[in-house]
């Protein structure tokens, strides 16, 4: 195949450009640890209020300076709405939902995940600055979506 | 380039004019007519969105309107769905029959459109009613009335009929002509769809199999993550189903349009046959931050990702390098001073050169969002919808307009009325988008959630306001755009002059022609081609489906819209 000379040297660059992108994100992953959400567990949705460690919904310490977070999305808001947390904590997320898709975002984060029936999300997570932060349920979950959201009090 | 000038060799078989029978020809022009219809529908409800977002509520001047949401579904639905399809099942038969210089097969030619014209009544009753309120992703357990389901079975079923009248007529042209090389146009045209085929297929069983025997209620539970999964599995490649078809545009009309030629036959081919390949195996990057699928599974799809970007990268050099040889052919001059040489006066080409422009901001966002890092501060963000109307609702739909342009005049015969309303309708439309993406994203970065009755949200973050003023501004300039775009085509088909229209497509020629022998002739093997996708796909799907399967029956249907 014919191709022309600077046209090809456009694709070579090109494919550079993409590999190194690519290998930006192994870095990211390997080396900075940023990971996403993956396998974690399937549960009943109709039994996620009674099934451990759903059926206690919050902020509990599990080591020197680590925490779970233990959140249910329900049509149309989150339990708990409202999350005190120290700053610089390692933060393990678990979250599911009792009914429909929602989705969970700290606003200006990357704590972003689907909450899907049937499946559990975690994502570990540290703040670095104190503040408070808007949850948003950022997917459509019926007419009261709007509605949906919470709020992650850093101190 | 232009010294690499040898024999030219047109995109179609037969340069002498060929024209379709006017019964054809009809069928078409209604196919054409429902999206365009489609179009104009969808942008209502996307300006009450656009002006959503930017604090301000036209909700109740739509007194039909149940809710946000209902209007939501419509402008999805309409748009990206019916808008796209429709466009793509008149265009690419009409390539294909040109290319050929060959007529297409009555039958399926009315059998398209009438499964098509069937799939719309039943969406459009199930969406008007407010029983099918679940955006056009139709993510379970929010469940719809059957007939939204059905409907989109038939609007499917539509496509595949386009596609075997393709192929047909393809057959039929091979027995005639044995050993003839088929034409660049009516390979691309074909490939493009033969692609969508293959993509198609998740979501008929994700349809067929699932959701509707749940609509229904003959089975009581769904996975919500399997159809979702499915849905993806369509869902990446569905935006190429919607782009090739304006690749197509841009290979092999746009050079002509622009005084210039195609450079290569064969690296034409080879790009869509590398979308044939690649578009299918990434879906996975629509669920970065979905759980219950493997962060290794994850990663391959985002590889193939950055794969597909590859194809896009050529056909930016090829176009543009078309785009020049026209340029310099009508007088310009030095580095850049082709650019303004180009006939920017002829509103198909004006459209469809704004269009590349457009989709250069909407394929860097793209990359943004492949990259899972950056995906996870974006996704479901209004980063989202900036990016993909820059993509879908621009490169895409300025194309289709662009096309419009020449192709109601080509087959109604009559001349297109109003070309400076048609300019000012790019020229808005442009500035309108890329003012609206721009809020969008900005807005996104900062957490501004897509799908959200904004102006009626208890929440809001200050940080967000100048992104949702610009968002306010823009949908309101994208709106003024495609009203007038409808104007020009509805006095056109009304009032345009008859017999001054267009007497064949704008086909190209090549610049450097068609191989003779060598690989490059494998490229129309079509069916070959399919076997490798299918065996990407499996390589990339597989391992999660054997992981997983069999379905998670959890979740009974929810009707809270
Ligand atoms: C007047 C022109 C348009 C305006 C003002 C507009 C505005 C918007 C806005 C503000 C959203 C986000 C709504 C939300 O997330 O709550 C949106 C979503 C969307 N738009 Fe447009 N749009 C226009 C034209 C188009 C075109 C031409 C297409 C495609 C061909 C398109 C495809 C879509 C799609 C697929 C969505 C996503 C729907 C969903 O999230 O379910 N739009 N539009
Ligand atoms: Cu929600
Ligand atoms: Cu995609």
């Amino acid at each position: 195949m014919k191709v022309h000379t600077y046209e090809r040297a456009f694709m070579i660059l090109g494919g550079v450009l993409l590999v190194l992108c690519m290998a930006a994100l192994v870095y990211a992953t390997v080396a900075l640890g940023i990971h996403l959400p993956g396998r974690a567990g399937e549960i009943e949705p109709a039994k996620v209020f009674t099934t451990p460690p759903f059926d206690n919904p919050g902020v509990h310490q599990t080591g020197p300076n680590q925490y779970d977070v233990v959140i249910i999305g329900q049509a149309w808001r989150f339990h708990p709405s409202e999350i005190r947390v120290p700053v610089g904590a390692e933060l393990n997320f678990i979250a599911t939902t009792f009914d429909v898709i929602h989705g969970f975002h700290i606003e200006g984060t990357r704590v972003n995940m689907m909450l899907i029936p049937g499946q559990i999300s975690r994502l570990t997570y540290r703040f670095r600055e104190p503040g408070e932060y808007l949850i948003i349920c950022h997917e459509y979950c019926g007419a009261g979506h709007h509605n949906m959201y919470g709020k992650i009090i850093v101190e | 380039m232009a010294e690499h000038i040898v024999a030219s060799t047109p995109v179609v078989a037969d340069p002498t004019p060929f024209t379709l029978p006017e019964t054809q020809r009809r069928v078409l022009r209604w196919t054409l007519y429902v999206g365009y219809a489609a179009l104009t529908a969808g942008i209502f409800h996307g300006l009450a969105q656009a002006l959503s977002y930017a604090g301000i509520d036209i909700l109740g001047y739509f007194p039909a309107l149940r809710s946000y949401y209902q209007g939501l579904t419509a402008h999805g639905v309409a748009n990206a769905i019916i808008f796209t399809f429709s466009f793509a099942n008149a265009f690419l038969p009409l390539m294909v029959a040109r290319a050929l210089s060959r007529r297409l097969d009555d039958r399926l030619l009315w059998a398209s459109f009438g499964t098509l014209v069937l799939g719309n009544l039943l969406v459009i009753y199930a969406v008007v009613t407010n029983k099918a309120s679940v955006l056009y992703t139709s993510y379970a357990p929010l469940q719809a009335h059957w007939t939204y389901y059905v409907g989109l079975v038939f609007v499917v079923i539509s496509t595949w009929l386009a596609l075997l009248n393709m192929l047909l007529t393809w057959r039929g042209w091979k027995r005639e002509n044995p050993g003839v090389r088929m034409p660049l146009l009516a390979h691309i045209s074909i490939v493009s769809y033969v692609m969508w085929f293959l993509a198609s297929l998740p979501i008929a069983v994700e349809f067929l199999f699932f959701l509707i025997p749940w609509s229904f209620g003959w089975v009581e539970r769904t996975d919500p993550l399997l159809t979702r999964t499915l849905f993806w599995f369509t869902g990446h490649a569905i935006v190429y189903a919607w782009l090739l078809p304006a690749y197509v545009s841009w290979y092999a009309l746009v050079p002509r349009q622009a005084g210039g030629k195609v450079i290569s036959d064969s690296l034409t081919r080879l790009v869509f046959i590398l979308f044939l390949l690649l578009s299918i195996p990434t879906g996975f990057h629509h669920q970065y931050t979905d759980p219950g699928i493997h962060e290794g599974f994850k990663f391959v799809h985002a590889i193939l990702t950055f794969g597909v970007f590859f194809p896009s990268l050529i056909t930016a050099f090829s176009v543009m390098a078309s785009l020049e040889m026209g340029g310099r052919a009508h007088g310009g001059r030095g580095l850049l001073g082709w650019i303004p040489k180009l006939p920017w006066g002829d509103p198909s080409l004006s459209a469809q050169l704004l269009a590349m422009i457009t989709f250069v901001f909407g394929g860097i966002t793209g990359l943004i969002n492949a990259s899972f890092t950056m995906n996870q501060v974006i996704h479901n963000t209004t980063w989202v919808p900036g990016h993909f109307h820059m993509t879908v609702g621009s490169a895409v739909a300025m194309t289709f307009m662009g096309v419009a342009y020449w192709m109601v005049p080509y087959l109604t015969g009559r001349k297109l009325w109003g070309r400076k309303v048609a300019l000012a309708s790019n020229w808005i439309y442009t500035i309108g988008v890329l003012i609206f993406a721009r809020g969008m994203a900005s807005a996104g970065l900062e957490g501004m959630p897509r799908r959200t009755f904004l102006v009626q949200a208890p929440y809001m973050d200050p940080d967000w306001l100048v992104g949702r003023i610009l968002t306010g501004v823009g949908g309101t300039l994208m709106f003024v755009g495609i009203a007038l775009f409808f104007v020009v085509i509805v006095m056109t088909i009304w009032k345009g002059k008859a017999g001054e229209a267009p007497k064949d497509i704008p086909w190209s020629e090549t610049l450097i022609e068609p191989a003779k022998n060598g690989w490059a002739t494998r490229l129309d093997r079509i069916g070959f081609w399919v076997i490798v996708a299918i065996i990407l796909i499996v390589i990339a799907y597989g391992p999660f489906f054997l992981s997983y399967l069999p379905p998670n029956y959890v979740s009974p249907g929810f009707r809270i819209y």
